[in-house]
């Protein structure tokens, strides 16, 4: 498999501004992977500090020097910037050629910090590799790397570099043509980030835009910064996060907060005059339209056309799609949210304002569901043998055995069997949001099953069974 | 590495995008027919076709039976839409194994129908619909040709009978349902439904046949039902759709 993995060393700490700028007086290429986590390649530093090991014990001097006493600080070295970044965690050095076989052990969960998982495709893998039984790196890289591109697309490729020790894409380009730079002159100088960072919105924007229309990524954006004193920032940032533009702009304003809001040595005494975003370390783009998930597949981007056509023709709200929330009823659990909130794709999110998904939920009926959910439930009407109205008791029993149940008005249907009621008192500390409510399946003579529902005194139909 | 002209690298890289688009994991490979569960093979002669269209119902289990119907093309990756169909439970769908994530649900108003279901039909795999009141057989038609161009399957949920002018190509109904799990008192709950399902058709699918199932069975998903079924304690309440 072609492609090199850059010996690297990947540093934790806190206060990374602070450590970045101390880190210079080490190597002139400190990267940002994140907030806490700097990189840069070992080669020339390496050598210089004479070897691997001292060049550790010279960062971590260096970045404690700058830190207040006692605070952590863990280094990493290895081949590669994900296995560094692993390494990191463990504050190991790992032999040159070794990544692989120190990959190996670590669980797939470990994707999730795949920093140059530009769209999180492979950190969205992580679940279905469990489920196919790939449980640890190793597994993964296993499988041949045909395969896995052959099951996941692209996704797969990328995943069989990174389990094999490699970076994540190859560098496609070396030199990045000058058109690419986007810059803009600040007039009048911006005091404060957020103003600038402002105008990194329309830089951002156009820098994408530049990119992908010749169908490039870049690994790394420089965003570099220059007071009307002269005083100048430079930081390269590994470009992690899938959401592109906004994601470069967040950038711009934590470089800019370390630079301007820390009262530190390195402080500038002018507002920022000039901002420049330059791309680095190119690769291609592999199909991140359209907000999709995993690279776009042929029937997902039919799909994604045949939703912005609609939306055209209906209106943004009138295309829907599933979203999985908390609850008791079938109503609850799952709703329908406007297509254009979700990335198309994705795993069912759970809604974020909801109460979470998965957690306990006493009064829940179990599965099945009922297949038909109305929206508006129908009045309906039990009653027991002698025709009187059946209702469920404090102690969460029914009157008596249901005989008989019309629906919305319609005719008189014979109750065969029926399970229940479960109770369910929701909110009880709030005087508004409280309901009392039970609910209880019937079946009728003809083969129809019900989810009823008693609140206040009356029965609707909450789902059926269809 | 030496940097080609702008224009021409865009060429190429079109050209590749293009090869990209053809050379692509072979899951959605065109073909004839839709996967399909196992246990409606036998409903099914010709599987799940391209381009043809299939009534489901009426009657009590229909919503479950067209859910069933697209569980297995929607894992394999394609995409479902649902046209007006008010109060699709799809907690109940995602039981039965449908991929919540290719799912699509629009509800227009009763005067956009036929233009949301054509549009549909051009971009999903499978489409649900089911028409405000009766469809106009001028609609049906249209939609029929349409979903037989796109090679997309069109599953009309029968409303009331004679709702869909134009006869599918496959049909499907729940012949007889029996749940099991109450156990009398209130005790127990709803836990697996067996039905039999009539299906017919035109053509190669004209002979009526009948299958057993379970919609859903002890694990919320659709299973064929062999013997007798599960001596469960309640209800045997039999019946028949009469036609």
């Amino acid at each position: 498999m072609a492609g090199e993995a850059v010996r690297t060393l990947v540093v934790w700490c806190p206060d990374w501004p602070v450590v970045a700028a101390a880190l210079e007086a080490v190597t002139p290429r400190v990267e940002v992977v994140r907030p806490g986590t700097l990189a840069f390649p070992t080669r020339g530093p390496a050598r210089l500090a004479g070897g691997d090991e001292g060049l550790v014990a010279r960062v971590a001097t260096v970045a404690r020097a700058a830190l207040p006493p006692a605070t952590a600080v863990t280094v990493g070295v290895a081949d590669g910037l994900f296995a560094a970044t692993l390494a990191a965690r463990r504050g190991l050095v790992v032999v040159p050629g070794g990544s692989a076989d120190f990959l190996a052990s670590w669980p797939v969960g470990a994707l999730d910090h795949a920093p140059d998982d530009l769209d999180g495709a492979v950190a969205g893998l992580v679940p279905l590799l469990r489920r196919l039984g790939l449980r640890r790196l190793g597994d993964v890289a296993a499988v041949p790397a045909a395969d896995l591109v052959g099951r996941f697309g692209l996704a797969g490729g990328r995943l069989a570099r990174l389990t094999r020790g490699f970076d994540e894409r190859p560098p496609l380009l070396r030199e990045v043509p000058p058109e690419l730079t986007v810059e803009a002159t600040l007039e009048p100088p911006a005091e404060r980030v957020e103003t600038a960072a402002f105008v990194a919105r329309t830089l951002a924007a156009e820098l994408d835009d530049r990119l992908s229309r010749r169908g490039l990524a870049c690994a790394r954006v420089s965003i570099e910064a220059e007071t009307e004193h002269g005083e100048s920032l430079a930081r390269l940032w590994r470009h992690a996060g899938g959401l592109g533009p906004a994601a470069l702009v967040d950038r711009v304003r934590w470089q800019l907060d370390g630079w301007l809001n820390r009262s530190w040595a390195g402080r500038p005494t002018g507002g920022i005059a000039v901002l420049r975003l330059v791309p680095d370390q190119l690769v291609a783009a592999d199909g991140r339209q359209l907000g999709f998930w995993g690279g776009a597949r042929e029937a997902d981007e039919r799909a994604a056309r045949g939703v912005a056509r609609l939306q055209g023709m209906l209106g943004p709200d009138a295309v829907l799609v599933p979203e999985r929330r908390g609850g008791r009823g079938p109503g609850e659990q799952v709703g329908l949210v406007p297509a254009h909130t979700v990335r198309l794709g994705a795993e069912v999110a759970v809604a974020p304002s909801a109460r979470p998904a998965a957690g306990p939920w006493p009064g829940r009926v179990p599965t099945p569901s009922p297949a038909a959910v109305p929206e508006e439930a129908p009045r309906a009407e039990l009653v027991d043998a002698s025709g009187a109205p059946v209702g469920v008791g404090a102690r969460a029993e029914v009157s008596a055995a249901p005989a008989r149940l019309s629906v919305d008005g319609g005719a008189w249907a014979e109750v065969v069997a029926w399970a229940g009621p479960w109770p369910c008192e929701e909110r009880w500390w709030d005087s508004d949001g409280a309901r009392r409510r039970a609910r209880l399946q019937v079946v009728t003579a003809a083969g129809d099953a019900h989810l009823l529902v008693r609140e206040s005194g009356t029965w609707t139909v909450e789902g059926t069974y269809d | 590495m030496v940097l080609a002209p702008s224009s021409e690298r865009t060429d190429a890289l079109d050209a590749l995008r293009r090869a990209g688009a053809v050379v692509r994991p072979t899951v959605l490979a065109r073909q004839q027919a839709l996967p399909v569960a196992p246990a409606l093979a036998s409903l099914l002669p010709e599987g799940l076709r391209r381009g043809g269209t299939v009534a489901v119902g009426p009657g009590a289990g229909t919503v479950s039976l067209a859910v069933a119907l697209a569980v297995e093309a929607s894992v394999a990756g394609s995409w479902v839409g649902a046209v007006g169909v008010r109060g699709l439970g799809l907690a109940a769908a995602a039981e039965l194994g449908l991929c919540l994530e290719r799912t699509v649900v629009v509800d227009p108003p009763p005067a956009s129908w036929a233009e949301v279901v054509a549009a549909l039909l051009d971009a999903v795999d499978i489409v649900w619909a089911r028409p405000p009141g009766r469809a106009r057989p001028g609609d049906a038609r249209r939609l029929t040709a349409r979903a037989r161009e796109r090679g997309a399957v069109l599953v009309h949920l029968g409303g009331s009978r004679g709702a869909w002018p134009q006869p599918a190509d496959v049909w499907l109904r729940v012949a007889s349902s029996v749940w099991e799990g109450p156990a009398g008192g209130g005790a127990g709950r709803l836990t697996a439904r067996r039905v039999e399902v009539v299906a017919g058709g035109r053509g190669a699918a004209a002979r009526e046949r009948r299958a057993a199932l379970w919609l859903p069975g002890h694990d919320g998903r659709l299973a064929t039902a062999t013997g007798q079924g599960s001596a469960g304690a309640g209800l045997s309440a039999r019946w028949s759709v009469a036609g």
